[in-house]
């Protein structure tokens, strides 16, 4: 058998092992290195970041998780950067959910994010669990108009009369942006069609890569930023971490006593560049912070981002070769079937 | 035997070896520790600050003082619970990283620290059942149909108990019998005053069961033409507006799109490219329609013009496929991660081990 045909007759699981391979390796290397790729973000992601990012501090926003375990891999990373954006800017956090199993996802990532990083914010000030509700579509339309009818109470069974940060939520229209998580119906197109669209607010949506597609026409009139896939996740989570970093030691800098106009062109600076901060502590404006606030704001620049907060962009490693090894197969594949033609043995 | 079935049980077999040797290398594997957390609450009268008129069947009288539960090493319980007031203690597990455990353990600290069982062989499962999906990729077999079955059953109850908790409970009867719900199911509810106008979504709940019995099962289809019929007004109008209406407004816009710059001035490369971009959008769309439109025989220019819709359309299921390729490998990579992470312990990207064991292995 010559290698052409061997190549034609292979069985089709030698490729199921190529794949898991090209998967399996990154994953591992990447793992015991801690090496990510650099990822630059496009547009959407960047508008994503600024809707939520314009917003004063202490907006509410309503975060829609209506996703799965199933999908868990692809839209976890963005569901738990969303939550440190609105929890590092601030913002006033109402989760719910269209899918039964939303519920299970909000509880997971509040728990990782906001219960590992950010301790100080408060159950019912901050942030609320709203739970499930069944009725997919006429959830939304109903809330549009009646929050309280759809959600008495919060996920835990309080009265949402009883919770602070219910005060003045009549419908959806008290809310000052959405944030959809998504894997299918109900979702992201739910959102838009019933929510977005008619009450005119900000939509971010974060969708599966089968999604994707189907939600660029939204853009940018109806859906303002975009998430698409892990691409779209790894992107945003980059860029939500670089700003972290340089809020963090922003705050830090003017609670060390800086104004805030240098404080916030020295955090974007070491920030962006975090070996500069060993000269930047020689400086002048750097002698007039104390000794603990100086050692604060070198310990922030060169901090390593936790590990919660790269699973997309790790994620990204066994894509590019997962999409080599799948260029090369389609490849091989042509030329495989135009060489068997001129031999005479294709169809 | 056959020799295919030799090589399952081999590949099987060296899998096993390499499972269990690995779990006494290092710090081993697989396992979830956490802390026992004791809670415990009580019941206190604490006096209301804005007190308020409360209607009873008989009178109406200033409610002074509230009852509400609070943890008992709160400054609350100190000053307002009695020796008779009313407590509940339980053990919250907390689960706490294999880094912390170990320490723990090391210092002699445990402080409720311990090996959960239940959650280590949940994780066990876990990883069997992934093991038992991927088994199908070689071909069908007893572990992939168990996997399959239970996902399928599980699922099923899962939905079927959270959507009894979350939406007939509150939603429903804490609509129909407020007090009952409230002091049954959800301390936390309002009490207020039955809303009749349930019984009629109720009835309709009812009436869909129906279908299960042997005879009137006719009288589930009131339940489904009300929600046809609902749903389809429902979406008719937000298909219109939202996926018709907003959709034509997006697409006729100008070909020429002026970007303007921080300075206010006319930014003439983002100009271009905006303006490359919407004529592009508007030359997909009328040639996309036009190769759906069918009135006109598909030669000459028409033909031309549905070809190039054609193009377009192979465009988009090219990048819905790669899309989609992107998906599915960030779902086989998640698994991988939970299997070399959570299970093996062979990497620690979120740093919950020790280090050191995982990089250990490759010297």
């Amino acid at each position: 058998m010559s290698f052409l045909q061997r190549i034609e007759n292979a069985d089709r699981r030698w490729v199921f092992l190529l794949m898991g391979l090209a998967v399996a390796v990154p994953i591992i290397y990447i793992g015991l290195t801690g090496k990510t790729l650099p990822e630059k973000a496009t547009p959407l992601a960047e508008s994503a970041f600024e809707v939520l990012d314009d917003l004063p501090s202490g907006s509410r926003i309503l975060l829609a998780w209506d996703f799965d375990p199933a999908s868990e891999g692809e839209l976890g990373p963005m569901a738990t950067s969303f939550i440190r954006q609105c929890s590092q800017k601030g913002h006033r956090m109402y989760f719910i959910a269209l899918w039964p199993v939303g519920a299970q996802m909000i509880r997971s990532t509040t728990t990782k994010v906001i219960g590992g990083y950010y301790p100080d914010l408060e159950y019912g000030r901050d942030w609320v669990d709203l739970g499930f509700k069944a009725g997919n579509e006429a959830v939304i339309k109903t809330i549009a108009t009646d929050f309280r009818q759809m959600f008495p109470a919060d996920a835990r069974g309080t009265s949402v009369s009883a919770i602070p940060m219910m005060e003045g939520i009549a419908s959806l229209a008290d809310f000052d942006a959405i944030v959809n998580v998504s894997a299918g119906y109900p979702g992201s197109k739910e959102w838009v069609l019933y929510a977005a669209t008619p009450l005119k607010k900000p939509l971010v949506v974060g969708c599966t890569g089968v999604q994707a597609p189907l939600m660029y026409p939204y853009v940018p009139n109806q859906v303002r930023g975009l998430l698409g896939a892990i691409k779209g996740a790894a992107e945003y989570e980059s860029v939500v971490n670089g700003w972290v970093r340089e809020d963090s030691i922003r705050k830090t800098l003017v609670a060390g006593g800086m104004a805030e106009s240098e404080a916030a062109s020295t955090a974007t600076t070491l920030a962006r560049d975090p070996d500069d901060a060993g000269a930047w502590s020689e400086t002048a404006a750097a002698a007039s912070l104390t000794p603990e606030s100086k050692a604060a704001v070198i310990a922030l620049a060169a901090a390593p981002t936790p590990g919660i907060f790269l699973e997309a962009q790790r994620r990204m490693g066994p894509q590019l070769v997962a999409h080599l090894l799948m260029i090369g197969l389609i490849v091989m594949g042509n030329l495989v079937f135009f060489a068997s033609r001129r031999r005479g043995g294709g169809r | 035997m056959n020799r295919q079935n030799v090589g399952v049980i081999v590949v099987f077999l060296i899998l096993g070896v390499l499972v269990a040797a690995r779990a006494f290398v290092g710090d081993g594997m697989g396992r979830v520790y956490t802390r026992l957390d004791p809670v415990e609450m009580v019941r206190i009268d604490r006096p209301v600050l804005d007190a308020t008129l409360v209607e009873t069947e008989t009178e109406t009288q200033t409610q002074t003082t509230e009852s509400v539960w609070v943890r008992s090493d709160s400054d609350q319980a100190r000053d307002f619970a009695t020796a008779s007031s009313q407590t509940v203690a339980w053990n919250r597990s907390e689960p706490v990283t294999p880094a912390e455990a170990f320490a723990a353990f090391e210092s002699g600290e445990t402080a409720g620290i311990r090996l959960d069982w239940p959650r280590t062989i949940g994780l066990w499962v876990a990883a069997f059942f992934t093991l038992a999906i991927f088994s199908f990729l070689y071909k069908d077999n007893p572990f992939y149909k168990v996997a399959e079955s239970v996902v399928v059953g599980v699922s099923a109850a899962y939905w079927m108990v959270v959507g009894f908790w979350d939406m007939i409970v509150p939603n429903l009867l804490g609509n129909l019998a407020p007090g009952f719900v409230q002091a049954t199911f959800l301390p936390g509810l309002d009490a207020a005053s039955p809303q009749w106008a349930y019984l009629i979504p109720a009835t309709f709940g009812v009436l869909l069961l129906t279908r299960l019995l042997p005879k009137g099962q006719w009288l589930s289809l009131w339940t489904l033409a009300f929600i046809v019929g609902t749903t389809a007004a429902l979406r008719m109008v937000a298909y219109i507006e939202g996926d018709f209406l907003s959709q034509i407004n997006a697409t006729v816009q100008p070909v020429y799109q002026v970007v303007t710059d921080a300075d206010g001035g006319v930014d003439g490369y983002a100009t271009f490219w905006a303006s490359l971009r919407q004529l592009t959008l508007l030359i997909g769309v009328l040639a996309c329609l036009t190769y759906f439109f069918f009135s006109v025989e598909h030669k000459g220019a028409v033909g031309g013009v549905a070809r190039l819709g054609i193009w377009f359309l192979m465009i988009t299921f090219g990048a819905a496929f790669g899309f989609t390729v992107m998906g599915r490998i960030a779902l086989l990579a998640a698994r991988f991660e939970f299997l070399f992470d959570d299970w093996l312990w062979l990497i620690d990207p979120t740093n919950q081990r020790v280090v050191a064991s995982a990089v250990g292995l490759l010297g």
